[in-house]
């Protein structure tokens, strides 16, 4: 037994008692960080209204596998792997932290067992590694995820202020533990590596013992306080926020875009539009901010930064923190927004804006969920609500509201895809209102009209007649879905059209609804929420071929067919497996899959009105996409979407493939492999 | 200080394949579709710029009928204050001369300090009203502004000339200036933007109300028939494959002297 | 015997045309009011037609539509010409509106061609950018105004006998509401399309910037300079100096080889002395395919850089 009583509580510190000195810093600390927090929720109550609150058991689910499970960190192996040791170690040693501040109070209150000792012990060791592996990452490897193009300031000091902070609690905790068996004579052996070896360096005088004791103590418990106010002022906010910030987050489909209010249902009586100013953000999108890590995953998986745009999605959300933190400092008072730089056009830059394709890779690989779409969207309303549409897009947006597509194509020549030369009958019949059909296909505009994505419906349509369907579609009565129109911040323009097509729609009879277009099909799906199902045309290609309504044979080539996933068949829509189960359904057929696929694809430009839009870049999306087939060895791209279709045969063009790889949408192949071609199809390999 | 900006409605004919009617002197309008002629929606953005730097009052105007009445709209949406719709029974028919006279005549009260308008009109090509407008209201002309920036009082305007060559001039004003294409960027206008403006009221002015007399507005150029243009000549267009298309122009090209 | 009279800046082209058009009325007089010709010039038009009236020049020596119609003004309101002809483009915007509304004259825009019945004036002239076409006949009136197409008609021959030079007077009472600061300088680096013999225009149909670089390449293996229409200027894609058209520099290559050019009016207008023309065009509807002597239907991005191959290799 010890000769002294060594719990700190028993001994002053600067002649105040530990409980009372413990008690000081408790309540300095704790008025620092209220007072902080206070500024940060001001604005959070100052945002607009956003419902986070309802389905809270499918919420409490995302918290333990998203939060808690840590589920999206292992998609980078070596810095995930580190964040879930240091996570798993924060979430033990936060027991242990507590501990020791009651320790102040109690003696013997930080002493949970020898199994938790031992177990916080090695954690602690762990801990400690990762600390200094990932100071090695940022001081050393520095990779270039965290180095982003857009950046004015570097986060490097605060990560390592942050590492060096938790490395501090480490040591002392280690040294107070260490001096601790010391002092009472014991041995940690291997069960307490870290303390075993504090001890060791201690040596055996009772007083260096007694006095390292102590200051491990306190600057352990100095250092935790500390730390917990330092939080909210810089990117380790998220300590604090990630948590909830997953519990709130979206549970709509990420295809779904929000509405530009919750609390206004009528968009015409609507005082202003979309966002303008941080306050006119919801307030989770605000949370979002306080939430960002800077980690970059966002960014290294968003194609407009792998492009070379203005667009950096984490720069969106650092951008807005800062905003946030200097309009509402944590002394003085809320700077009025006339007195601020403009948060869209200066703070955050009208090309940043328009060069998001919504893709959607960058909420995907966020950690701790994170929303860019519906963030842009709300920003581009504001834009686009005081004139603010880049000049490319006025005719296609004007054309849009004239004749119902982005062309200015005339209605009459909207369903003559379907009467290709040579023909006697169309391919499918126009509906005429009151009419029936089983299934209903929903061109949408580009590919009603563009002469090379006419094929495309031409090769899905032969298919249907082959498989007995008995289908139609809209003729002249339909228009553009308005997909982009609402993705570009046209929500007035979105809902015109949106109404023309649900008359157009309501007139007919049919049991589902079939597009070859995601973007179609999320409209249709997520803006319309039309009751009867809708169905992407390789889903529908897929049934037919395991009912055996459709056959195939094998092709005639010996290539190697990769498929390209759609962002808006496969994150939005969640979609991975019909498209490579037609594929299987072909004999033969060789395929390989690219590196980035399924939910990690890359998006390859955008659709509709993507097509006319202008961004400044580096490189096209399609060209680096077209590359990354390549590597995978494929010799065919086989997408199920009009618009990668396109892209990425301008994109065989512009870096001088012809000839080397071939772009086919999943229709055409199985029009092939069903002996269905037509002329032009064939030729084109 | 007052602005005037006259603008018109024209159709948009280009992926139309046009008809004429069987009065043989109209298209049939069936698959038209309408919007502000091009030029004007530069003159309505000049004009909106110019009040929100110097603070104006701006006034669109259009002759026409209610189904006119929409580029108004357009013009308020854009930012103008206020609009007129210039419609009368007896305005059917008119010319550019007849426009102008009715356009001069809404402009008595008040008086203007600049009057915009576009260079020319998408369809008719014509060019002649703000000319026109400037020999009624005896102001001086500028044509084709490619650039404008008013103080008080002057403005001063970058326009083309013959030749591609841009002169600059310095107006005093009041003046008529005609806008060319890529004087600004005009903003969009939301469907949004529109209908915002879908309750501001738009009077109507007739013959009687801007003291013109019927028999003063007779036309002075009359459209008798319209014709599709001669087929005639025409490029000898290639054929064959790819190859064999581009083997034959190059050919063609050095005959001519085009491989120097 | 009708008194014509032809507004124009000096001889040349201009003159030459709208002198024709004047003759193609039958038996007509024609007077040429030009604005500070010196005498050489002044005989040169002298050689066209009967008359030459040299009004002196505006301040700035520069045409000046304001003081062109306060000079022109009074002078027709005295002398009555039957016509007052003026050939359609930037300076006749900018002049011929406001001299028929000053001599109240009606007046036609742009015609291809103008003719006489009963009397009155008619005339062709195209609607909707060319795609219909009008006749229009003014009412009767003492005078008419028009402004003629250029190239709608051939140059006229030089007479034999030269007509009278006569000056006309400066307007009188002028106090200028307008004043010509000075000509926007060129921009440095300026290329001169109007001196090359193979130009290779490129239009709309290159869709992007970056696409550019195949015409770039294309005009170097052919030793041509690249040109364009209008809307590539306004998108900032090329320069100003190298835009063909009514708006932009008038050309006279002996080749031009037009890529994704629909063929407006507007650019075909600075187009002159019939270049041997070649389009490629993905819309055989393209009125370019109108203008052109050889024409290929296809996509630009297959056949530009199969065409750049096939004359490099002509050329070894």
């Amino acid at each position: 037994m010890p000769a002294i009583e060594i719990s700190p509580a028993a001994h002053r510190i600067l002649q105040l008692p530990a409980s009372l000195l413990q008690a000081l810093l408790l309540l300095a600390a704790g008025a620092a960080f209220l007072w902080i927090l206070r500024r940060r929720l001001q604005l959070l109550r100052a945002a607009s209204p956003q419902p986070r609150l309802d389905r809270p058991g499918r919420r409490l689910l995302r918290l333990l596998v998203i939060g808690f499970g840590q589920a999206r960190q292992p998609r980078y192996r070596l810095a995930g792997g580190l964040h879930i040791l240091i996570f798993a170690g924060f979430l033990i040693l936060s027991v242990r932290s507590l501990g020791l501040i009651g320790e102040a109070f109690a003696p013997g209150f930080a002493d949970f067992g020898p199994a938790y000792a031992a177990s916080k012990d090695w954690v602690e060791l762990l801990v400690l590694a990762a600390c200094a592996t990932a100071a090695c990452r940022r001081l050393l490897l520095r990779p270039a995820r965290y180095h982003d193009r857009h950046a004015t300031e570097s986060h490097a000091r605060e990560a390592l202020l942050i590492l060096g902070l938790i490395s501090t609690l480490m040591v002392a905790d280690a040294v107070y533990d260490g001096s601790g068996l010391g002092l009472r004579g014991e041995t940690g052996g291997w069960r307490e590596p870290l303390a075993t070896l504090a001890a060791g360096l201690l040596g055996g005088s009772e007083t260096t013992l007694l006095r390292a004791h102590l200051a491990g103590f306190w600057v352990h418990n100095a250092t935790l306080l500390l730390f917990l106010c330092l939080l909210p002022l810089g990117k380790h906010f998220h300590v604090l926020t990630a948590l909830p910030n997953v519990f709130f987050s979206k549970l709509e489909p990420s295809g779904a875009v929000k509405p530009p209010s919750y609390r206004e249902a009528d968009f015409d009586s609507l005082e202003s539009v979309g966002v303008g100013r941080l306050e006119d953000f919801g307030w989770k999108h605000l949370l979002d901010a306080y939430t960002c890590t800077d980690c970059g995953r966002c960014s290294d998986h968003c194609p407009a930064y792998a492009a070379g745009t203005p667009l950096s999605p984490r720069m969106i959300s650092l951008k807005m923190r800062a905003a946030a933190y200097a309009h509402y400092p944590v002394f003085g008072p809320v700077v009025p927004p006339a007195e601020r730089p403009a948060l869209v056009g200066e703070t955050i830059g009208e090309g940043e804006l328009w060069s998001c394709t919504t893709c959607g890779a960058c909420e995907e690989a966020c950690p701790v969920t994170i929303e860019y779409i519906d963030k842009v969207v709300d920003m581009r309303r504001r834009l686009v609500d005081e004139g603010r549409l880049p000049a490319t897009l006025q005719k296609p947006m004007a054309a849009l509201e004239k004749r119902g597509n982005p062309f200015g194509k005339t209605a009459r020549q909207r369903g003559r895809w379907a009467e290709p030369d040579g023909e006697e009958e169309p391919l499918l019949p126009a509906l005429d209102p009151g009419e029936a059909a089983d299934v209903l296909f929903f061109t949408d505009s580009a590919v009603a009209f563009d002469p090379r994505l006419q094929r495309t419906a031409a090769a899905f349509a032969r298919l249907l007649r082959a498989a007995g369907v008995e289908a139609g579609h809209l003729g002249r009565d339909e228009v553009d879905s308005g997909h982009e129109a609402r993705r570009f911040g046209e929500e007035g323009l979105f809902l015109a059209l949106r109404e023309q097509n649900r008359a157009a729609l309501a007139e007919r009879r049919f049991a589902r609804v079939v597009t070859t277009d995601p973007h179609a099909m999320n409209a249709l799906r997520h803006d319309y929420g039309l009751e009867r199902p809708v169905l992407h045309h390789s889903q529908l290609l897929a049934e037919l071929a395991a009912d055996g309504r459709l056959s195939f044979s094998p092709l005639a080539d010996r290539r190697t067919y990769a498929f390209h996933d759609p962002c808006y068949l496969g994150r939005h829509n969640g979609q991975y497996e019909a498209p490579r189960r037609l594929l299987a359904a072909i004999p033969g057929l060789r395929t390989v899959e690219m590196e980035r696929c399924r939910n990690r694809s890359f998006c390859c430009g955008g659709g509709s009105l993507y097509l006319f839009n202008e961004v400044e870049c580096e490189r096209r999306m399609g060209e680096i996409r077209l590359e990354q087939a390549v590597a995978a060895g494929a010799q065919v791209v086989v997408t199920a979407c009009p618009f990668c279709l396109i892209n990425l045969e301008d994109a065989v063009k512009t870096s001088g493939r012809e000839g080397e790889i071939e772009i086919l949408d999943l229709a055409e192949l199985a029009a092939r492999a069903a002996g269905l071609a037509t002329p032009a199809a064939a030729s084109g390999g | 200080m007052d602005i005037y900006v006259c603008v018109r409605r024209v159709p948009d004919t280009s992926e139309v394949e046009i008809e004429i009617d069987r009065s043989g002197r109209a298209l049939e309008e069936d698959d038209f579709s309408w919007d502000i002629n091009e030029w004007d929606a530069y003159a309505v953005e000049a004009a909106v710029q110019l009040k929100e730097r110097l603070g104006a009052r701006v006034t669109a105007l259009t002759v026409g009928d209610e189904d006119d009445e929409e580029v108004l709209r357009r013009a308020l949406a854009m930012g103008c204050d206020q609009a007129r719709l210039l419609s009368d029974d007896v305005f059917a028919g008119a010319d550019s001369w007849v426009t102008a006279r009715i356009l001069a005549a809404a402009m008595a009260e008040p008086r203007p300090d600049l009057v915009l308008c576009g260079a020319v009109s998408a369809d008719q090509g014509r060019g002649q009203v703000g000319g026109f407008l400037a020999g009624l209201l005896d102001l001086p002309l500028v044509a084709l502004a490619t650039d404008l920036q008013v103080e008080e009082g002057s403005a001063r305007v970058r326009h083309e000339v013959s030749g591609g060559v841009e002169h600059l001039v310095d107006l005093r004003l009041p003046a008529v200036v005609t806008v060319q294409t890529g004087l600004n960027e005009p903003r969009y206008v939301s469907i949004r933007g529109i209908r915002k403006v879908a309750g501001v009221e738009i009077p109507v002015l007739g013959a009687a109300d801007l003291g013109l007399d019927p028999a003063e507005l007779q036309p002075r150029v009359v459209t008798e028939e319209l014709f599709p243009p001669p087929q005639g000549g025409g490029a000898e267009i290639l054929t064959g494959s790819g190859e064999e298309q581009v083997e034959r122009l190059v050919e063609l090209l050095h005959e001519h002297g085009g491989l120097v | 015997m009708r008194e014509i009279l032809i507004v124009v800046p000096g001889p040349g082209d201009e003159a030459a045309e709208l002198t024709a058009a004047a003759r193609s009325l039958g038996e007509v007089r024609v007077t040429a009011a030009v604005f500070g010709a010196d005498e050489e010039a002044a005989a040169d038009l002298a050689g066209l037609c009967e008359r030459v009236v040299v009004f002196p020049a505006a301040p700035g020596g520069v045409f000046d539509g304001e003081w062109a119609a306060a000079a022109l003004t009074p002078w027709i309101a005295a002398e009555q010409p039957f016509l007052v002809l003026l050939a359609h483009g930037n300076d006749a915007l900018d002049l011929a509106p406001l001299l028929a509304a000053r001599t109240d004259r009606p007046m036609l825009s742009d015609c291809l061609e103008i003719g006489l019945r009963d009397g009155r004036l008619v005339g062709v002239r195209p609607l909707h950018g060319g795609k219909v076409r009008a006749r229009v006949a003014a009412v009767e009136a003492a005078g008419y105004l028009a402004t003629v197409r250029p190239g709608a008609y051939p140059a006229a021959a030089a007479a034999a006998a030269a007509g009278q030079v006569v000056e006309g007077p400066a307007p009188t009472g002028f106090s200028p509401r307008r004043e010509f600061v000075g000509a926007v300088a060129a921009e440095a680096g300026e290329v001169d399309i109007t001196q090359a013999e193979v130009l290779v225009a490129v239009g709309r149909g290159i869709e992007e910037e970056e696409n550019l670089d195949l015409i770039r390449s294309l005009a170097e293996a052919l030793g041509a300079e690249v040109a364009c229409t209008r809307p590539i200027v306004d998108k900032g894609w090329l320069e100003k100096s190298r835009q063909v058209g009514t708006s932009g520099r008038t050309v006279k290559p002996k080749v031009y080889l037009a890529i994704g050019v629909s063929g407006s009016f507007q650019h075909l207008g600075g187009l002159k002395g019939s270049p041997f023309l070649a389009a490629i065009n993905q819309d055989p509807a393209a009125p370019i395919f109108a203008a052109a002597d050889v024409g290929i239907v296809g996509d630009l991005f297959d056949l530009v850089p199969l065409l750049e191959e096939k004359i490099r290799e002509r050329r070894g």
